[in-house]
């Protein structure tokens, strides 16, 4: 393992992360913060409680979940992209790094952004709601998962897009259809029994669900299935990432 | 001296079927200065390339240093430093962060001396705090040299490393490539401006279609391949050749007020001796004698065009 050059490129993108920290923040409090507004206040006061949890604190898992998920993704998309825009991915072919390095070093800084600005989130969500964490240990571990797992597929994406377009659009037509019918505001018991059966074919349910559950204790799935759905969508984003660098699928000639 | 970069029977394909790299086979001594010459599309891009990893050889072999470049790929990629054609960099980042990456990247420790001395060599320090995008065109192509040299190779590819350069800055690149000859940097560059390879250059690659036409030590290319020309300019005009030199190969030029005498430098006699005498005889004046030899352009391009004549 060339740990020097994992450290070099995860230093590398952390520095363009804190650079624009501002643009990086303000984002997703100020959406977040909306969603609590609209959500939380003007619709959730006239929703009942879900599963014995206020509307207000149902929704802060999936709120974070939703912002952890696309934040690991275009972090992950872009930190790829950009050098293969700008020409500078000859620097990467060309050093002595294997492909678990070179993922390594740009997902771990793509999932530590993803995972910094989650918990931003979850500070800000104490403004406007009374939340209590049952399991904290396992809300780490739910956070950590998802912010690897999805800064893998951005990886992913950013390898595969050919322009920016391509690579805005994985994210806004497949991931937020996805997290926004996952159950990030509503729980799938609610749903008609069609749509309830529908929905275990989204693996965003599953995390969602299993985050929840560290939060309350409920859930729409076992946790057990939680934690599996994420280890298989991990497994799977590494084994296309091995593949695209062993044929060097859009990198390599 | 030692060969450090073998190339034997390398060929390239690309996905289109179209065969970048016919055979091509270079060994290269530790410590020289190698220019490959050759037209746009000749090749040279992709050698490069295809040595330092970023596309991959379809067949044949290239060791750095005895080190395969597929099989033992990091001990290999170690020891070059590439500096590629086109100016590639994060334009929003300083310059000696993006060095220090260079140099991580390559797997060498954080030493803060090493980098304050590539910046310095290449006149980089004061401007160490600035972003990319400040710097002229110029200042980048020296960033890209100090990142190619931050983890300290041994073997340095520059592709074009004075395309589109002006003259100032060009003649402060082959200052740079002589500083690193004197450290022991083996340097292979790429051009098709002859006068660069005639500046620096101990030998000569030249390269076209994706074959390798021959190597040669440049003085020795120069002399083997080299033609001389003595212009005899007159007081007056003439019309033609006189008939009392048509034994020699003359030709006309300036409108008449030139004889223009082509020969081998290699040759035992040149028998200019014998034409200055006979144009005395022939009762010719003579304003000035003017000798010139043929530039590594004009070798160069009857190379191009008759690539038999390299054998």
């Amino acid at each position: 393992m060339n740990w020097t050059a994992i450290r070099a490129i995860y230093v590398f993108e952390m520095t363009r992360f804190f650079r624009t920290i501002a643009q990086s923040l303000i984002s997703p409090v100020l959406s977040t913060s909306l969603y609590f507004v609209v959500f939380g206040a003007a619709i959730g006061s006239r929703i009942d409680q879900v599963e014995g949890v206020s509307y207000g604190a149902f929704i802060v898992p999936g709120l974070i979940m939703l912002t952890v998920m696309t934040q690991g993704i275009s972090n992950a998309s872009f930190g790829i992209y950009f050098p293969k825009f700008i020409g500078t991915i000859y620097e990467l072919l060309s050093a002595p790094v294997n492909f678990l390095e070179i993922v390594m070093g740009y997902v771990g800084a793509a999932a530590t952004k993803a995972m910094f600005i989650g918990i931003i989130i979850l500070i800000t969500s104490f403004f406007f709601v009374d939340i209590q964490i049952q399991n904290p240990a396992a809300m780490i571990a739910f956070l950590v998962l998802t912010c690897i797992s999805f800064a893998l597929f951005g990886f992913i994406i950013g390898i595969w897009a050919g322009n920016f377009e391509q690579l805005q659009l994985v994210p806004l037509l497949i991931i937020t259809p996805l997290v926004f019918l996952g159950g990030s505001f509503y729980s799938i018991t609610m749903l008609p029994p069609v749509w309830q059966t529908i929905s275990m074919f989204n693996p965003v349910v599953y995390l969602i669900s299993g985050f929840r559950w560290a939060f309350f204790g409920i859930q729409d799935v076992p946790i057990a299935t939680s934690l599996l759905a994420i280890g298989l969508f991990t497994a799977l984003c590494l084994g296309a990432i091995w593949w695209i660098f062993k044929t060097g699928w859009r990198i390599r000639q | 001296m030692s060969t450090i970069l073998s190339i034997q029977n390398l060929r390239k394909s690309y996905a289109g079927g179209f065969e970048a790299l016919k055979g091509v086979n270079l060994d290269i001594e530790e410590g020289e200065i190698i220019a490959l010459l050759g037209p746009n599309g000749a090749g040279k891009t992709t050698l490069i390339s295809t040595v330092c990893g970023i596309t991959m050889p379809t067949s044949g072999t290239v060791t750095v240093a005895g080190f395969d470049i597929l099989s033992n790929y990091r001990e290999a990629r170690r020891l070059i430093g590439l500096v590629p054609q086109e100016i590639a960099l994060e334009p929003f980042e300083k310059v000696i962060n993006t060095v220090r990456f260079s140099r991580g990247l390559f797997g060498k420790g954080r030493k803060d001396s090493a980098v304050e001395d590539i910046l310095k060599r290449l006149s980089l320090w004061d401007k160490r705090d600035n972003q990319i995008r400040e710097l002229s065109g110029g200042m980048k192509r020296r960033v890209l040299i100090a990142k190619a040299l931050a983890h300290e190779p041994r073997v340095l590819f520059l592709d074009e490393p004075t395309a589109g350069v002006d003259v100032e800055l060009r003649k402060d690149m082959w200052e740079i490539v002589e500083q690193l000859r004197a450290d022991g940097v083996t340097t292979i560059l790429t051009t098709h401006y002859i006068e660069e390879a005639e500046a620096i250059a101990d030998r000569i690659g030249v390269i076209s279609k994706g074959e390798i036409l021959l190597v040669e030590d440049k003085d020795t290319l120069m002399a083997r391949m080299g033609k001389k020309q003595l212009d005899v300019q007159l007081t007056a005009k003439i019309d033609a050749v006189p008939d009392a030199l048509s034994s020699y190969d003359l030709t006309l030029g300036d409108d008449g007020w030139t004889l223009v005498y082509s020969y081998d430098v290699n040759a035992e006699r040149t028998g200019i001796t014998m034409l200055l005498n006979d144009v005395q005889k022939a009762g010719l004046q003579l304003r000035d004698v003017v000798t010139r030899q043929s530039s590594l352009e004009d070798i160069f391009v009857s190379l191009v065009n008759q690539p038999e004549a390299a054998q």
